[in-house]
């Protein structure tokens, strides 16, 4: 072994192939991690330990020249892993196993990579902090008493203390992008249509897409590239041609025009963002972008349409979960088959998702459905159109990822209206259907990392991840690393 | 402009959930969900007039494949998740839906 144990995918992947470390020992070096770490971080569902090593092993011993030879991927609740359970950190589908893989995961392991464990999330999905799960909140690496953005929490916290090299997430209103910024990694959530949904255990189906996390740029791009692309099995996953994004990193902005709104950065931000905000556009700046003002008239209606949006698709999803065919069913339910569902859905969901099945369904309901469902569906043609506008004088627009660095557990929890104006910044990228990222762009007083979100046309991730490399490769903040203390 | 959510509206929309609530979800979700809502209305506020919807974002997709019969999942593993199943019969087991009530 080289005194530098490989710590992100590019260098394991490339140590393995060469014969400089093996799988196996990759893999229990982040097994050791897991188990030293993770009683406090809480980042893990279920760590795979047995089944890992043997897929390292096979790698070591068949397929050490594979593009993910090696590489470990913590994996979120939501997707579907064949014999691991896969419970999106919901009650209703404890124990639950699903009977096959997600898409991205049989793409993930026919290149190479080792599911190493299942993440913890807030609810299917539903949360800004992973406080929504179950099974317990995890925590901030930089802070373990605050939260670590969600809901993808666990696997941005598994990235981030380097339980895992790289993750994946899944993001409807930011559950990929502000976990990265609380956690200091880079999330990214593809255009809309670029990755398979196959396996996804659905939240709001014109919203979700599913992405990697990351300690790098490259990494990102890595996973993408193994991960996009159309599916058979998923009638929503685009046949748009995938390119090698990592080939796009050349590190070069020049002319690249950067588009700033700067009107919605203004209000009510926390001075912190908003300084490693202004600073991170003078660095890219210096490295030959453009910095051009751009206006996006309806983005302070994001937050309200998406969560009618949001929770109409929810409900309608997750009518799905009623105690016949996997996960947990009620007990004391008679020979009623009505009780059986209403005491199932009762005793399996949280309140989070219960109160957003109301909501959901409420706006959908006879009388409701124009004024509030129909009525978000077309103010999302109009934040649509601001991009649209916006994507003829720029190529990409730059905003932070959150409002504020990761608060502390519990401050939210009481209040939903709250915790949903967490998500300011994150929502209008998936009502529009673009690429966004998020990447480490400095830390606040506390020493909290702050992150810096680039939001691209779509399927023009290239754009997205050249202009983000090339921000990586000015700056240093990518490679500090949080202290956990035990 | 819709009217605030009543306790009445709550139970309605509950029952076409399938969720059973507790008094006190019953009590927290009036305050919460009128609160959201309220927050919502200012969505009212735009002119959408002539403003078509968006119910998502795929254009000019074509999801057409050849209908051809491909394996599927064997009975007996859809069934291994189920939390009351006979699959002697092939069948997930739910409390009676049709025959005689008492």
């Amino acid at each position: 072994m080289t005194n530098h144990f490989p710590t992100t995918a590019r260098e394991i992947r490339d140590a393995v192939a060469s014969r400089r470390v093996s799988a196996v020992e990759v893999c229990r070096h982040y097994l050791d991690r897991i188990a030293q770490f993770d009683g406090k971080l809480g980042a893990f569902r279920a760590v795979a330990a047995d089944r890992a090593l043997e897929d390292a092993a096979r790698v070591d011993n068949e397929n050490a020249a594979l593009p993910l030879a090696g590489v470990p991927v913590a994996v979120k609740d939501n997707l579907c892993t064949r014999g691991m359970t896969s419970t999106a950190s919901s009650k209703i589908l404890e124990g639950y196993v699903p009977p096959y893989d997600a898409t991205v995961i049989t793409r993930l392991k026919q290149a190479g990579a080792i599911v190493i464990g299942k993440t913890n999330c807030d609810e299917f999905g539903m949360g800004s902090s992973t406080e929504n799960s179950a099974y317990g909140p995890s925590r901030n690496p930089w802070d373990t008493s605050r939260i670590p953005g969600g809901s993808s929490g666990g696997s941005a916290v598994a990235v981030s203390a380097q339980l895992a090299p790289v993750a994946l997430g899944s993001d409807t209103g930011g559950s990929i992008r502000q976990p990265a910024a609380m956690c200091g990694i880079v999330g990214l959530k593809p255009t809309y249509g670029r990755v398979s949904r196959y396996g996804l255990l659905a939240f709001a189906s014109s919203l979700d897409q599913i992405g990697p996390l990351a300690r790098t740029v490259f990494d990102a791009a890595l996973l993408l590239k193994i991960m996009a692309g159309h599916d058979p099995a998923d009638s929503t996953a685009a046949s748009a041609p995938v390119p090698d994004f990592c080939e796009a990193l050349t590190g070069d902005v020049t002319g690249i025009r950067l588009g700033v709104p700067a009107a919605i950065i203004d209000e009510g931000i926390d001075q912190d963002v908003r300084n490693a905000f202004s600073q991170s556009l003078e660095v890219l700046k210096d490295r030959g972008a453009t910095l051009v003002d751009i206006d996006l008239p309806h983005a302070r209606y994001a937050i309200p349409t998406y969560y009618l949006v949001a929770t109409a698709e929810a409900s309608s999803n997750l009518a799905r979960y009623d105690g016949v065919r996997y996960g947990f069913r009620a007990s004391n339910t008679g020979q009623d088959l009505r009780a059986m569902y209403t005491r199932t859905r009762a005793g399996g969901f949280g309140t989070e998702v219960k109160r957003r099945i109301m909501l959901g369904t409420y706006v959908l309901s006879a009388g409701y459905y124009d004024a509030y469902y129909l009525k978000a569906l077309r103010v999302r043609t109009l934040i649509r159109r601001d991009y649209e506008r916006a994507f003829e004088r720029v190529d990409l627009v730059a905003m932070p990822t959150s409002p504020t660095p990761a608060f502390a557990l519990g401050e939210r929890l009481e209040d939903p209206l709250q915790m949903y104006l967490t998500d300011v910044f994150t929502v209008s990228a998936p009502l529009a259907g673009l690429p966004a990222i998020s990447l480490p762009c400095g830390f606040s007083s506390r020493k909290l990392p702050i992150g810096l979100q680039l939001i691209g046309r779509p399927f023009e991730e290239a754009v997205v991840f050249r202009v983000a490399d090339a921000y990586e490769r000015a700056t240093t903040w990518w490679k500090e690393q949080p202290r956990v203390r035990m | 402009m819709a009217d605030p959510l009543t306790a009445a509206d709550v139970d309605r929309v509950a029952a076409l959930a399938q969720l059973e609530l507790t008094d006190q979800e019953r009590r927290t979700f009036v305050g919460q969900l009128n609160e959201i809502l309220g927050y919502a209305q200012q969505i009212q506020t735009l002119d959408t007039t002539g403003v078509e919807p968006t119910s998502h974002v795929l254009a000019g997709h074509s999801a057409d494949r050849a209908d051809e019969l491909r394996p599927s999942l064997p009975i007996t593993e859809a069934l291994e998740d189920a939390p009351d199943a006979a699959p002697e019969a092939g069948l997930f087991r739910v409390p009676r839906v049709i025959g005689p009530t008492e």
